[in-house]
């Protein structure tokens, strides 16, 4: 690691005021210091938030949730009313990483992960996320794992995060505390910006903004779920996930969010693929029409075209599986 | 720069540069040299200690950063005399072969029962807003991070399974 000054903040707008100033925040630390032992991330100042007063969950005054940015990812998945009215992301929480990791791992931190793209860790390598403008050695590399949407000629990395993906098919919402102390709330499909030109840039963010807490609108009902299919059967980064959650009424879909895991830059969201669902009924057909306007877009690297079929058939399972009259 | 830390109910300080690590810290500045450095970066848990209760990697934490914590390594879940439930069932099981993972594995697994006595779920239970059962399968998920090369793990499975078995009855 190289030499950074380290020094603890006693509230968020202290905080924010050091980030501005250009020092870096680490609360879990669990992916930070993986990269800065690994040089990949440099910081010169390290500003400890993992102490303020952000670790709570509670109500919101319309029947939502607020969970504060602090809530370690191993609190949130055991939470109670988590389990009970939003269990896709308490599978999705535990479908990651490991144990100690979802001890340490903090909801805004996780949200502000890096992608896993061995070329980004190789800081031997070209990288336009580690070193804008200095290319891409994964493309026409190993690409097994890298995205079939939304990726772009400098950048094809996937964004790693499991909470992520159920956040964006429950509608969640990011605060933010931003230097000087205004708190804005942006959709999570407004939090991330794809690469383009410019794969170092992930999120909205400006310098010192601070992720205070996340927001979920009131349960939606309905069943949900998330499936992950991944090398191993544990402690894995997803190849695809889905996560859903659908409402059928007299028979037919009255809702249905779906987002998908390991295979854009952000968790991926299709409305299209949405829409196509609403007020239908069930079938097969209908599925598989539904895989048809997902896979659309998708635009596979040499070695990862089997996500495609992956995909298809794990979304195709989760959508029998919500829609199952008989469970 | 100065940290106090309680380590195995003994208070310590100790003045390092903040880039070390809380597994480093243990090691090169208190001696307990239990808690062992694998992968140094957070993919294999053999740094596996409890931080105020909580099985965490000490190898991706900063030790600055733990001002107050309570620690516990290995030293502190027990010794050659006084042996815990589970470093006893280790043995009778033969839960390991070179041992080099071992003490992280049985942090992991201090802490793991304490988690399922809470009634957390895990990926392996059906439905997380259910009470999860001792399984092999939840007994596997719950330790997938921590790895053994000599691959202990059926001999690591019963070991745990035993003493769940046994917190389940008393």
């Amino acid at each position: 690691m190289t030499p950074f000054a380290y020094s603890r903040a006693a509230t968020p707008s202290e905080a924010t005021g050091l980030g501005r100033d250009g020092a870096s925040f680490i609360a879990g630390g669990t992916n930070l210091l993986d990269l800065m032992k690994l040089e990949i991330i440099t910081p010169d100042r390290l500003v400890d938030i993992s102490r303020l007063d952000l670790a709570a969950i509670s109500e919101t005054p319309e029947g939502g949730l607020r969970i504060g940015a602090m809530v370690r990812n191993s609190d949130l998945a055991a939470d109670r009313k988590v389990c009970d009215s939003y269990p896709v992301l308490a599978e999705a929480l535990l479908a990651g990483a490991s144990a100690q990791l979802r001890n340490k791992a903090t909801t805004g931190g996780n949200l502000l992960q890096r992608t896993r793209c061995y070329y980004f860790y190789d800081t031997a390598m070209p990288c336009n996320k580690r070193a804008p403008g200095s290319g891409c050695q994964a493309i026409g590399g190993a690409t097994r794992l890298h995205a079939i949407f939304g990726a772009s000629v400098h950048c094809i990395a996937t964004h790693p995060s499991d909470m992520a993906v159920a956040l964006r098919a429950l509608d969640a919402e990011v605060e933010v505390e931003a230097p000087e102390g205004a708190i804005r709330r942006l959709p999570l499909s407004q939090f991330y910006v794809l690469p383009g030109d410019t794969p170092h840039i992930e999120t909205v963010l400006a310098p010192g903004d601070l992720i205070t807490a996340v927001i979920l609108p009131p349960p939606q009902g309905g069943r949900q779920t998330y499936r992950k299919v991944r090398d191993r059967a544990s402690y894995a980064f997803a190849l695809v996930s889905v996560a859903g959650v659908v409402a059928l009424k007299e028979g037919r879909i009255a809702h249905a969010s779906l987002a998908f895991g390991g295979v854009a830059p952000q968790p991926w969201r299709n409305e299209t693929v949405e829409s196509m669902l609403h007020d239908r009924q069930p079938s097969a057909g209908l599925f598989a029409q539904a895989a048809d306007a997902l896979l659309a877009d998708a635009r596979p690297q040499k070695d990862n075209a089997f996500k495609i079929s992956l995909l298809r058939r794990t979304l195709i399972a989760v959508l029998n599986e919500l829609t199952d009259a008989d469970q | 720069m100065n940290t106090d830390l309680m380590v195995n109910g003994q208070a310590q300080r100790l003045d390092a540069d903040p880039r070390t690590t809380l597994l480093d810290a243990l090691r090169n500045y208190l001696h307990l040299m239990g808690t062992k450095k694998g992968c140094d970066h957070g993919q294999c848990g053999a740094c596996t200690v409890l931080v105020n209760g909580r099985r965490i990697n000490s190898c991706l934490t900063l030790a600055c950063m733990h001002d107050g914590d309570e620690i516990v390594t290995i030293e502190g879940i027990g010794g050659p005399d006084d042996l815990s439930a589970l470093q006893q069932a280790f043995i009778a099981h033969d839960g390991f072969q070179c041992g080099y993972c071992t003490p992280g594995q049985i942090c992991s697994a201090t802490a793991m029962l304490d988690e399922i006595a809470a009634g957390w779920a895990s990926h392996a239970t059906k439905n997380v807003a259910s009470l999860p059962g001792l399984t092999v399968e939840e007994i596997s998920e719950r330790m997938s991070g921590n790895l053994c090369r000599c691959s202990a793990y059926p001999n690591i499975i019963d070991a745990i399974l035993e003493v769940a078995a046994g917190k389940e009855q008393s």
